[in-house]
């Protein structure tokens, strides 16, 4: 059978996929602030509990650590709870719920209870979000055993991805970023799991390997196209999986290419990609022909005003400017502000995105 | 009440804390010998809220504790044998050497889960009376709390949502006056907590909290209406924790509570309080003597059994990390 696909927004892939979610198990409950209001999470929930009714779609009260416990409850109760939150930062309110009960739950009485719970998450960025609406708190979730975190870059590995989250018994945190809303893929209309342990090789390279997160992957595989015409070849991975690391593919890439970049949506320190990079080190020392490079955001919170925040974020002429100057490669800087200056304002995904969040 | 059946009641409620009893003193006994190498917060004074409690759910119905987790574990039927060993660090243990004390489950007997951070069940107990909600099950969940407990904001958020859904969540709050050496009226102001619980739209019904036949009635009447479909249930009990805050002995010597409340609470003992009423009783002196011996017996086998349980395996633990 020939499988249909369409081009759909990644926001609609993953309305798709909890859609498709909800019909083949009842036991799946969809749970969040704003799931059912007129906006539905930027379109992410619109129409569900129309579709599946008041009992398995709702709006919450403001309070996040309550309501974590709560769905950590339903979940070992016998359902499939989907918490939603409109921004990680949120989540900094249900940390004890989340590290403490919903990560050691199985652990703790040796095996005899899952928790299958999927915590949707969303990363802002520009439009002023400011300090409190558009950190990246990936490396925080991925410190804690017992939990699984994943940050698909493409619509097809949202809805795939979060298919596999909800079909999972294990807490997934699933870290969507506000600026992959909007890109639109090539998407198959059946449902569909994707690997929440695997990364993907997004471009093969000879030259260096470059491992992404989420939006980072947009970015870099932007430069890898404008690179390749100045005769740098960039072998672009996109994680997918930050807990855990599929480490596998990232140290055959380094194996072929001899170099290691890691491009992080997060704070430098302590974050994920110092995490691979002292993984590879680890396990693939030799490897490496020089040392490895971290790109990462600046240790300082997001600034929000749009003059601040313009050099906050590395965009893909940042990012190609440091690869370039890593990779030693003689190439004039107006060569790549020629391939990757960005015509459109800093602080939007696309020309059309007039705000609020 | 009805006389007859009254006995009967009193006699069970009776076994149930007298057995509570004597086994947290037997771990008492035994702590020293550094083989229970765990915290353990033991309930004794605070048995009759466990048994009277646990006397008016059913199998089905389950229940979340805390720390202090070894009367409602045991009221609720939970397996002795399997939690002495758990205190042992052993194979055999309801976690199999995981959790020790302060992590207590037996889902056969419907007691789903104790953890120590304090505050962290009572929004599992709502989500799992939600969950039965939502399943067409009919089941009441019982979250332990205690007075320290009301101090965390997750109990008004867990309130809030099990309020505005009309759950079947019984909360009882075991008012004991103390967390660890710190007095209620140091913590919270001049109200009662039972008053918070009213202002959030639960129904509060009160009981003295060592007089197990009271506990009972009360519990009896909350069950009852949450199987109706009636509002959350909020109990208060007024209790008094005998020993120590967290391991074997008392601590009366450190000064944190005056000798004579110490006294008075202990002169309520909520054993003693029905060993009266069956002494009163035609047998009533013959069932206290059975059970000491009957209870005795059983303890010292569960405490062998749980000595000769098997050594847990490291290799295990990765494997119970993700399902």
């Amino acid at each position: 059978m020939l499988e249909t696909t369409r081009q759909i927004t990644q926001a609609e892939a993953i309305r798709e996929a909890l859609e498709q979610a909800m019909d083949e198990d009842e036991r799946v409950i969809l749970i969040g602030e704003g799931v059912p209001d007129p906006k539905g999470v930027f379109g992410t929930t619109s129409g569900l509990q129309e579709r599946f009714g008041t009992a398995r779609v709702f709006d919450m009260p403001l309070a996040e650590n309550g309501m974590t416990g709560i769905c950590i409850g339903a979940a070992i109760s016998g359902l499939r709870p989907v918490m939603v939150h409109q921004r990680i930062d949120f989540t900094l309110l249900c940390m004890d719920q989340l590290i403490n009960n919903a990560a050691k739950w199985r652990y703790m009485f040796a095996g005899q209870v899952n928790v299958p719970l999927v915590i949707r998450v969303i990363v802002g960025r520009g439009w002023g979000q400011g300090p409190q609406h558009a950190q990246s708190l990936q490396a925080l979730f991925a410190h804690v055993p017992g939990l699984k975190v994943v940050m698909p870059s493409s619509g097809y590995d949202a809805k795939g991805m979060l298919l596999a989250a909800i079909r999972d018994d294990n807490p997934v945190i699933f870290i969507e970023h506000r600026w992959l809303h909007g890109i639109t893929d090539e998407v198959p209309t059946l449902p569909y799991t994707v690997a929440l342990n695997k990364a993907m090789l997004r471009r093969p390279g000879k030259d260096a390997t470059v491992v992404a997160f989420s939006f980072m992957v947009i970015e870099t595989l932007l430069v890898a196209k404008a690179l390749v015409d100045l005769g740098i070849d960039l072998e672009v991975i996109d994680a997918r999986a930050v807990r855990p690391l599929d480490m596998t593919t990232i140290i055959e890439s380094v194996q072929r290419t001899g170099v290691l970049i890691v491009a992080d949506t997060a704070w430098k320190t302590g974050g994920i990609a110092g995490e691979v990079v002292a993984a590879v080190a680890e396990a693939a020392f030799n490897s490496l022909r020089q040392p490895p490079l971290r790109i990462a955001l600046p240790d300082l919170p997001a600034p929000t005003s749009h003059h601040l925040s313009k050099d906050y974020y590395p965009d893909a002429l940042h990012l190609a400017r440091a690869i370039v100057s890593h990779l030693n490669v003689a190439v004039a800087d107006i060569e790549l502000v020629n391939r990757l200056h960005r015509s459109t304002p800093h602080d939007v995904p696309q020309r059309e995105f007039c705000g609020p969040f | 009440m009805n006389k007859a059946l009254s006995t009967s009641r009193i006699k069970s409620l009776y076994r149930v804390m007298l057995r509570i009893r004597r086994v947290e003193e037997s771990i008492a006994e035994r702590y020293a010998a550094q083989e229970m190498r765990c915290p353990v917060h033991l309930s004794i004074g605070q048995e009759a809220i466990a048994a009277g409690v646990c006397a008016a759910l059913t199998q089905q119905d389950g229940v979340f504790s805390g720390h202090r987790a070894h009367a409602h574990y045991l009221a609720k039927g939970g397996d002795l044998t399997a939690m002495l060993a758990e205190i042992y660090g052993k194979a055999e243990g309801c976690c199999k050497g995981i959790g020790g004390s302060m992590h207590m489950i037996d889902l056969a007997a419907g007691f789903l889960g104790a953890v120590p951070i304090v505050g962290a069940t009572v929004p599992l107990a709502v989500g799992a009376a939600w969950a039965a909600r939502l399943r067409g099950e009919n089941k009441v969940i019982t979250v332990f709390l205690g007075d320290g407990t009301f101090e965390e904001g997750v109990v008004y958020e867990s309130i809030n949502f099990a309020v505005l859904h009309r759950l079947p969540v019984l909360f009882v709050c075991e008012n004991n006056l103390y967390a660890c050496y710190t007095r209620l009226s140091t913590r919270q102001p001049e109200r009662p907590i039972h008053g918070v619980a009213a202002a959030c739209g639960c129904n509060v019904m009160l009981a003295d909290g060592n007089d197990a036949l009271a506990v009972y009635d009360v519990a009896s009447r909350a069950v009852a209406d949450l199987r109706s479909g009636n509002q959350p249930v909020f109990l208060e009990c007024a209790t008094y924790r005998w020993r120590e805050h967290c391991g074997p002995n008392n601590d009366d010597d450190l000064g944190y509570r005056p000798a004579a409340e110490v006294a008075k609470w202990q002169a309520f003992c909520p054993i003693n309080q029905l060993a009266t009423l069956l002494n009163a009783r035609p047998e009533g002196q013959d069932f206290i003597t059975h059970s000491e011996q009957e209870i005795s017996k059983e303890i010292n086998d569960a405490f062998t059994a749980a000595l000769a349980g098997s050594i847990p395996q490291q290799a295990d633990l990765p494997g119970y990390l993700y399902a």
